[in-house]
């Protein structure tokens, strides 16, 4: 008889590192949430939609201290080993990683507002497909997170090389632009800072997926070797 | 099953090959093949009754004093088979010291506690040296050296075991066998013993026998994970304790059953 | 309403009819000790009253003799003594000797187990077969080596009689110590001769001696196997040796007490109350030695 067949004792400990699964996953849910804000934001020229999206960013950050005092309330009192610890430290850095994605939601909508006041200039297609994938890595990976799914976050993790070469065309466009006319200057820098935010977003999200081959296969790795320091710094 | 070895370098202090105890027709013991480094922490976990005590035992045949048990198998002590015909148990225990879960000292001062055994094995050499050396390597000799004399029984429950552990050094072991050391004793007098062991693994090999998996995630450098007297799995401590192979460990260790 | 935490405090009915039961029992146990502690007090009473007044130095220096006035016990104060003497030295070896032997090296067979119900039932065996065992093995067999009826036979009988008590009583104290004290002296590499020697004997000799002080206080008012084999009833001379014919003080009681002069009533009264006070000592002493050496494990 092999130890999976007799009866495993359900423990308190079991419960509290659900109940901080559920935390974790309503983070996320905001996150995502500022971020669609966010870019509607952008896309609607919507002062309103970006006021929200700030707004949003104090239950985020809120959400991020509670779960770290219950994960080292976790790792004081219950002194776990082997999954039970690479999930905990990995809740940890994913609360982390979600926070930042909220900071990056409220940079997209300080750029939506500064658009709505400046020259008008239509918006490139590639940065919305560049949105498009950016959410979509976020989505997925914390789906991945969810099912213990280590083959979409392996997916996850590829698609950032797509995330940074749009990122690229985003900027190249947008200085061209800026070379014809002056008056664009403006409103394609925010553009810029836009993709910017998106590229960094979608690292967060490739981190995240990192996280989950952590927790279950106990695996680090990392998806690429240096992490680009862009022309930009936000 | 085959050996697990594990990477350390150099001859192991013992290695098993086929180990197996029977009491009766109670097979306690299954076919255990393993290596313990020299100079290195062993610690053997698992559930009661897994045969975790019973292993260790036979390290320095103390399973012989057990009427009904037989041991099938080798276990292999500087190139030899301890249970070749030809071995003297009773040498094979001046070399492979043994501390017991209950702190047992003789009903006799602390001195001759620690003498006992240079005494019977007729060990050459000024026995006040050997028991001040023993007592100091022990942690203990500060708090007794003015009174040798005294009976052992009314020292401490730590400081006993801490004299159990200073007797089993006065014959000069290569390896020490301990069976549950700090079961009995209160966490302060646990933790003097945990140091204890953490310093004289650099003179000696030291297995140890604990239900306690916190003390052997901190004490230990290799760990053995037993079950209904298989040996699971067995791999340095910390993959053990972040990372194990198998499912069994990790139920273990995480404590969702035992 | 009554208070509830009132309620707490009073005794609920059960407990008053549980109680009486109680009280019932322990009555009917002090009762029945009271009977058997009065019927002793009496019988000793009786004695002293009787026997007290012929304790003269007279008493214990002579022999018996026709005359009340004259008799005396010293030669079965002194066969006695040579008994419990020779007793002690024969069986106390052989009795440590085997108990060490059945409990340490004596591998769990059934030719052991058979060994020990056969110790067993010895300790019950009538003391008067061993009296017809001593004349036939040790007075008439083997006369040459024991002088026949002599205080040496005596003492072998009397040293079988009391040997399986002795036995038992040295195996029960040998497994009183405590394994765990065994277990560290072999895991320090000791021989089993070793750990019997410093650990096993030195830790159980308090009860063994204990047992064996008891078992003497047995054998010190053995009479009918002594009869058996032929020690004398009225003999005028201390024993010389062991090879020597003898008599012991409850003989010397029996005889006096079937004589029909009252005063040889006295005289067996007083020799009791010599007896009594030998086997008190040596119950106290027993005591006194187990108190002394007793260990907290």
């Amino acid at each position: 008889m092999s130890p999976e067949d007799s009866a495993k004792t359900l423990r308190h400990f079991d419960q509290e590192l659900d109940d901080l699964r559920e935390l974790l996953l309503r983070m996320a849910g905001r996150a995502e949430e500022q971020m669609r804000s966010g870019l509607t934001a952008v896309k609607r020229l919507d002062a309103q939609a970006a006021q929200q999206t700030i707004r949003a960013d104090r239950d985020v950050d809120a959400l991020e201290l509670e779960i770290e005092e219950q994960a080292i309330n976790l790792l004081a009192r219950r002194q776990p080993m082997a999954g039970d610890l690479r999930t905990l430290v990995a809740v940890l850095k994913i609360s982390n990683d979600l926070e930042r994605v909220g900071d990056h939601a409220v940079n997209i909508a300080q750029c939506a507002k500064r658009l709505a006041e400046a020259f008008p200039m239509p918006q490139p297609s590639e940065l919305d497909q560049m949105a498009e994938l950016a959410t979509g890595m976020l989505r997925d990976a914390i789906t991945a997170f969810i099912d213990r799914d280590v083959a979409l976050a392996r997916n996850v993790c590829m698609r950032d090389e797509e995330v940074d070469r749009y990122n690229d065309t985003v900027f190249r466009l947008m200085l061209s632009r800026m070379a014809d006319n002056a008056n664009t200057v403006i409103p394609a820098l925010q553009m810029m800072l836009v993709a910017r935010n998106l590229e960094r977003v979608a690292d967060l999200a490739t981190n995240l997926g990192e996280d989950v081959i952590y927790i279950v296969e106990a695996r680090t790795i990392k998806h690429h070797a240096t992490e680009m320091e862009g022309e930009f710094d936000q | 099953m085959p050996t697990i070895k594990v990477t350390a370098e150099g001859t192991p202090a013992l290695e098993t090959r086929d180990l197996s105890v029977f009491y009766g027709d109670n097979e306690a013991v299954k076919s255990i093949s393993m290596e313990v480094p020299k100079n290195k922490i062993v610690a053997l976990i698992g559930p009661s009754g897994c045969g975790k005590s019973t292993l260790i035992r036979c390290f320095n045949r103390m399973n012989d004093l057990v009427p009904n048990a037989r041991v099938e198998g080798q276990v292999i002590f500087r190139g030899e088979n301890l249970y070749a015909n030809h071995v003297d148990p009773v040498e094979v225990r001046r070399r492979i010291g043994m501390v017991f879960q209950k702190p047992n000292p003789f009903p006799k001062s602390i001195y001759d506690n620690v003498a006992f055994g240079p005494r019977i094995n007729g060990v050459d050499g000024d026995l006040d040296e050997i028991v001040e050396r023993s007592l100091m390597q022990a942690a203990l000799w500060e708090e007794v050296k003015d009174r040798l004399e005294v009976s052992a029984l009314e020292l401490s429950g730590g400081q006993q075991q801490r004299l159990c552990i200073a007797r089993a050094l006065a014959v000069t072991p290569e390896v020490l066998l301990m069976d549950e050391p700090a079961s009995a004793l209160d966490p302060i007098a646990t933790s003097k013993i945990e140091e204890l062991i953490q310093e004289l693994v650099k003179n000696y090999t030291i297995v140890i026998v604990t239900h306690n998996m916190q003390q052997a995630a901190r004490v230990s450098d290799y760990t053995a994970y037993l079950y209904l007297g298989e040996l699971m799995e067995y791999d340095e401590t910390d993959k053990i304790f972040t990372a194990p192979s198998e499912r069994s460990t990790e139920d273990y260790v995480t404590g969702r059953f035992g | 309403m009554s208070d509830p935490s009132e309620r707490l405090l009073t005794t609920p009915p059960g407990l008053v009819r549980r109680r009486r039961w109680g009280r019932a029992f322990e009555l009917v146990c002090l009762g029945t000790t009271v009977v058997g502690v009065v019927f002793l007090a009496i019988m000793l009473v009786d004695i002293l009253i009787d026997g007290a007044g012929w304790l003269t130095a007279t008493f214990f220096t002579e022999s018996p003799s026709r005359f009340p006035s004259r008799a005396g016990i010293k030669p079965a104060l002194a066969g006695t003594l040579w008994l419990m003497g020779l007793v002690a030295l024969i069986a106390f070896p052989l009795g440590v000797a085997a108990a060490v032997y059945l409990e340490e090296y004596a591998s769990r067979s059934w030719v052991q187990a058979v060994i020990q119900t056969n110790i067993a039932n010895l300790a019950g065996v009538p003391s008067i077969v061993y009296g017809i065992l001593g004349l036939a093995v040790f007075v008439r067999w083997m006369f040459v080596l024991t002088g026949g009826r002599s205080v040496l036979s005596g003492a072998l009988t009397i040293s079988l009689l009391v040997l399986p008590v002795i036995i038992i009583a040295g195996q029960e104290a040998i497994r009183a110590v405590p394994s765990s004290i065994r277990e560290a002296s072999y895991g320090l590499g000791a021989t089993r001769w070793q750990t019997v020697r410093h650990h096993v004997l030195p830790n159980a000799l308090p009860g063994i001696m204990t047992g064996t002080i008891l078992a003497l206080s047995r054998a010190i008012g053995e009479t009918a196997p002594l009869i058996m084999m032929g020690a004398l009833t009225f003999i005028a001379f201390v024993p010389d040796g062991p090879r020597d014919a003898f008599t012991v003080l409850p003989i010397q009681i029996f005889n006096w007490a079937s004589r029909p002069q009252d005063e040889f009533r006295n005289l067996a009264a007083a020799a009791i109350i010599v007896l009594l006070v030998l086997l008190l000592s040596m119950n106290a002493l027993a005591i006194w030695l187990r108190n002394k050496y007793r260990k907290e494990w």
